[in-house]
């Protein structure tokens, strides 16, 4: 293995069972492809709860749906899309090797994701101060039929938790990737990590494209 | 090569001797054997667990446990089985020490999350094992709602966190050896010239992926609705009990595939290797895994035909349960057709896989029984049910299990098994087996429901069978237990290709050197040429 | 000591699923044979005689693959029709059948048949006349199951299923709790007992202790104050429920539903459910103050209020009183 000789010491290199740096990267990749497929199976479990029970007491959910906060799940959906706009920023500045912007666009979308969640607090508590969170204590003013209108609400938590957790997990990454590149781990050649980070980062966010409407959009139309 | 230079020479198990460098090895042959540890004292849980079980089913009354015992008991009896020995048996242990090296590798693609993969079974399993400890829990293996979500007063949210986490060790087990078998293929390793071992993990590999993701967030759903009552399948809010079912099923009927295909991909090796002779129809038995993993995943709504699922799911359901015997079938003629000219050996790894088939195909066929709906009405949730899925499951893959673990032992330990005690514990192994399950079909067709405490006295005689089957099959598992131990000190040495079979990890020395090919091996015949092993050959005619 | 190898046959579907296991039986004796006899004979005819031996390889044959493709498939699609040619009768209760209500609950039968009967853990059926039930559970879900009848039908709560049979053979005949329900789930057990018509009247007849079910239904009506808003001429602040059952009601949202069992449990817990068209969702729910039970007698008292002949000639559009009173729709923006 003479290919990584020349390579700094301090550079994450290639790992004992692969031949070439090639096949190390193809491997990663494809190996990010699949966690994602698993995602999506483990978003699809909620998504079927959710067409199920929406198609059962529609207009419930229409009703329910109603009650959140377009304007703030718009906005945030904004700020998410910016993040992942900047993430293609970071990859891009890692495969031309420029170090100093990787660092930038990294933190950049670590801050969105970071005001991703805040707002997402913000939204839950207010949840809580309205009595929308399920459990003893719920109570929906807008329909009469109290037990879908908490399907709703269970729905709302379990998919935004899940997703939000999601995005927790993401600015973990992050943070492990901004450690190594201030250190200047990642080169042109070897930038792996970087790339299937943002493919992790894009699919959280193409999560939130399918939850926003879903959740907040559905009965919009008719007022 | 001597004898003396084999024993100096420095393998994966003479790498390093301490707790740490086994704690934290990377190897996937030490990772292997971590698991083979973890699952056969998972095997032992379950085990003790099914003879108490069957004791208290010797007398009608129910005099021995508890009802709330009882119902922990074969809870618990479901959960260690499936969820901590089954499931990991074949993929995690044998799967984990040869998929690498019979496709050239060094290793799998992610060293460190194939022990991660360990590592989250470990706690997994710590929770379930302290749901056990702890007083039990008693919703059954399925846990259907809402009687786990709302009725049940015992451990179901740690148990069911024991379970989310082993199913991601499931995950990244399937997700390291699809890009492994991708990606780290040696040069002329193509597609076609991989064993059916390769083909069956690769098939298991994508229902893991797929399937595993499914339950782990209906079993979130379950948990919050214990913890939060948040009530997503509660009826009192207008929720779906019966959603529960058709996301719990969309899993566990495909993982019956999960437990099955290994084993069929180990018997694909043994009965190849010990006929000398390529497995009959190749590309048919590689394809109908894939055709399996596929069509299991379509045919989850026949374990719901009287759950008030709509009249028309059920027929569709029913219709497409018959496709997947097709592949199942296709299988087990390749293999019996394999034999025919063959060169017949009866090692005990292909006793073990006559074994296999037999009852396989006992189970294979009842499965039929059950998928035609009027008779499933009947039989649905009663003894049958019970023997169909043992026959199956212990019958399909335990004695696969079994099989495989003997036929790679010698290439594992470099030791060689007492050959006689083998085979008896096998012959054992097999009567025990048929003696415990065969009158439980009776029993099912007579109305016995499963998991009843107390029974109408006329069941007993065959329940009586059935228990003395089980304290025979016990015994047969005992003996393998011992003798295996006793060969790591006492063993004959194993040379690095005691059978005479094709596959890379046979042209390596026993046990295996730490990175299993010292340079990287170029393949240049179909699997199972047994013309490259078997030198000046006698052709039999 | 008992032994028995084959359960009781009491049902008309009993010989029905026995002829389908023979078959089964049939079929998988023959491949388990088949198999068997060949792993055994090629195994001792080409036992290796010796060491070095090197059969000849055979690689496959495509032919013999479609052949024992093909021909079991064609094999199982004739036990997947029969198997659903019974279950499809099984899922089809006969007009003329006699209902019975069944409450199951941890861990006990509670039956009600509709001249006002009350059993627990016991069912007694005449022979030879269709007998549905229509059940539902208070708690977790548990299964209605007959072996001698050959029937068995989850019972999930929040909802009714339907089962029927047709008892063959006087006699007593376990019925099982088959899904399991809890600590008790093996001791929610009963008995059916078939008996002569003649010895069900007289059974009947016996001890009436209750009103009918639509006695007690109407009694309920009255003490529920339902009357107040469901006056039978229609002039209330909610729809008249004479001659209600069994026809289609359209709803505000435009669909029709059937006004079966299901449909009037659910107006009465959960009234906002199903609007129907022309009237104002007032009706607060009776979730919590009616039992299983009391629900089951109000719908019968309900279905009791057919108009003597009018029943026949209705059709949708006339419950569709007045479309001016529609307050929302959410399907039409």
């Amino acid at each position: 293995m003479s290919e990584h000789v020349h390579a700094p010491v301090e550079t994450l290199a290639l790992r004992e069972q692969f031949n070439t740096a090639e096949q190390q990267k193809e491997s990663v990749t494809f190996g990010m492809w699949i966690f994602l497929i698993t995602e999506v199976m483990f978003f699809g479990g909620l998504f079927l709860a959710y067409t199920v029970y929406r198609s059962t007491y529609p207009v419930v959910f229409g009703v329910a749906s109603t009650s959140l906060n377009a304007v703030i799940g718009a906005l945030n959906t904004a700020v998410l899309l910016c993040s992942s706009f900047t993430m293609v920023l970071a990859v891009r500045s890692a495969q031309l090797g420029r170090r100093r912007a990787l660092v930038l666009f990294l933190i950049l979308t670590l801050l969105l994701g970071m005001a991703f969640l805040g707002v997402k607090a913000y939204e839950w508590n207010e949840k809580f101060v309205e009595h929308h969170v399920p459990g003893a204590g719920f109570h929906f003013e807008g329909a009469a039929e109290q037990g879908p209108a908490q399907l709703f609400f269970s729905l709302y938590f379990a998919m935004t938790g899940l997703h939000a957790l999601h995005m927790v997990v993401g600015a973990g990454i992050l943070c492990w990737l901004l450690y190594h590149a201030v250190r200047g781990r990642f080169t042109a050649e070897y930038m792996t990590p970087v790339d299937v980070a943002g493919l992790y980062w894009h699919f959280v966010d193409i999560i939130w494209i399918f939850l926003f409407p879903l959740l907040y959009l559905i009965d919009r139309h008719m007022r | 090569m001597t004898t003396a230079a084999i024993e100096t020479q420095a393998n994966y198990l003479n790498a390093g001797y301490g707790l740490k460098s086994w704690l934290l090895t990377k190897d996937h042959k030490r990772i292997a054997i971590l698991y083979l540890i973890l699952v056969t004292i998972f095997f032992s849980i379950g085990g003790i667990f099914a003879a108490l079980i069957r004791v208290e089913l010797l007398t009608p009354q129910g005099d021995l446990v508890s009802s709330e015992t009882y119902n922990k008991l074969f809870t618990m009896h479901g959960i260690a089985m499936i969820f901590f020995f089954l499931i990991p048996a074949i993929p995690a242990t044998l799967g984990n020490f040869v998929l690498p090296m019979m496709i050239g590798a060094r290793d799998l693609a992610f060293p460190r999350i194939n022990l991660l993969s360990w590592y989250l079974l470990v706690v997994g399993g710590g929770f379930a094992l302290f749901a056990m400890l702890a007083g039990g829990v008693d919703t059954g293996w399925t846990f259907y709602t809402p009687y786990s979500t709302t009725y049940s007063n015992t451990w179901v949210i740690a148990t069911a966190l024991g379970i989310f986490v082993s199913g991601f060790s499931s995950i990244l087990t399937g997700l390291n050896f699809i890009v492994t078998i991708h990606r780290m293929r040696a040069p002329g390793m193509t597609w076609f010239r991989m064993p059916l071992f390769v083909w069956a993990h690769y098939a298991t590999s994508v229902i893991q992926v797929l399937g595993t993701p499914v339950v782990a967030v209906t079993i979130v759903l379950v948990f919050c609705e214990r913890v939060f009552h948040i009530g997503i399948f509660d009826p009192a809010l207008g929720g779906d009990p019966v959603l529960f079912q058709h996301m719990f099923w969309f899993y566990s009927h495909p993982a019956v595939y999960i437990m099955v295909l290994p084993a069929m991909g180990v018997v694909s090796e043994i009965i190849s290797t010990f006929s000398r002779k390529p497995i009959f129809g190749y590309h048919f038995v590689a394809y109908s895994s894939m055709a399996i993993a596929v069509l299991g995943f379509l045919v989850w709504g026949h374990h719901l035909f009287v759950s008030t699922q709509s009249v028309y799911a059920g027929l569709v359901f029913s219709f497409l349960s018959y496709f997947v015997a097709v592949p199942s079938a296709v299988k087990v003629f390749n293999w019996t057709a394999t034999l025919y000219k063959g060169s017949i050996s009866f090692a005990t790894p292909m006793l073990y896989a006559f074994g296999f088939i037999g009852l396989f195909t006992i189970g294979g066929l009842t499965g039929l029984f059950v998928a035609s709906l009027g008779f499933d009405v009947h039989v649905t949730d009663t003894y049958f049910v019970v023997a169909h899925f043992h026959y199956v499951m212990v019958g399909g893959t335990i004695m696969a299990f079994l099989g495989g673990l003997h036929f790679w032992w010698p290439k594992i330990t470099g030791r060689m098994y007492p050959e006689n005690w083998a085979k008896l514990s096998a012959a054992i192994i097999f009567v025990g087996f048929n003696l415990t399950f065969f009158p439980q079909f009776i029993l099912g067709y007579l109305g016995m429901p499963r998991r009843y405490h107390v029974y109408p006295e006329e069941f007993q005689v065959l329940h009586v069978l059935s228990t003395a089957g089980a304290s025979i099959l016990a015994f047969g598992y005992l003996f393998p237990m011992i003798y295996f131990m006793w060969s790591l000190w006492y063993g004959e040495r194993a040379p690095a290709n005691p059978w005479g079979a094709t596959g890379l990890e046979w042209t390596v020395p026993s046990p295996p050197p730490i990175h299993n090919f010292d340079e990287v091996p170029v393949v240049t015949h179909e699997a199972y040429d047994y013309s490259t092993v078997v030198k000046e050959g006698v052709e039999v005619v | 000591m008992k032994l028995p190898l084959f359960p009781e046959s009491a049902s008309t579907f009993a010989p029905d699923v026995d002829h389908l296991l023979f078959y089964l039986v049939g079929v998988s004796v023959f491949f388990t044979v088949l198999i068997f006899v060949s792993i055994v004979y090629f195994a001792v005819r080409y036992r290796r005689r010796s060491d070095n031996e090197l059969p000849k390889p055979i690689h496959a044959s495509l032919a013999l693959e479609i052949a024992w493709s093909v021909i079991p498939f064609g094999l199982t699609i004739v036990m997947f029709g029969w198997g659903a040619n019974i279950f499809f009768r099984e899922s089809r209760p006969p007009k003329n059948a006699m209902q019975v209500y069944v409450v199951a609950k941890q861990w006990m039968w509670k039956l009600q048949h509709m001249e006002g009967q009350r059993e627990i853990n016991e069912l007694h059926i005449p022979v030879g006349r269709p007998v549905k039930l229509v059940m539902t559970s208070e708690d977790a879900i548990h299964s209605f199951f007959v072996p001698a009848f050959r029937t068995k039908q989850d019972v999930v709560p929040g909802r009714y299923s339907t089962t029927w049979f047709t008892a063959t053979k006087p006699g007593k005949y376990h019925l099982f709790c088959a899904e399991y329900c809890g600590t008790k789930h093996s001791g929610m057990t009963g008995w059916i007992y078939a008996m002569e018509p003649q010895d069900y009247q007289a059974w009947l007849s016996g001890g009436r202790a209750f009103g009918s079910l639509a006695e007690n239904g109407e009694k309920l009506f009255q003490d529920l104050a339902c009357g107040n808003c469901h006056k039978a001429d229609g002039s209330g602040r909610c729809p008249s429920l004479v001659g209600l059952f069994g026809r289609s009601v359209q709803l505000a949202d435009g669909r029709f539903v059937s006004a079966d069992e299901a449909y009037l449990r659910e107006s009465i817990l959960r009234p906002d459910a199903k609007i129907v068209a022309g009237y104002q969702p007032l009706m607060p729910t009776f979730q919590g103050q009616v039992s299983e039970e009391g629900v089951l007698e109000l719908i019968e008292y309900i279905k009791s209020l057919a108009p003597p002949a009018a029943v026949a000639g209705t059709t949708p559009a006339e419950i569709n009183v007045n479309p001016d009173r529609v307050t929302s729709s959410p399907s039409n923006p």
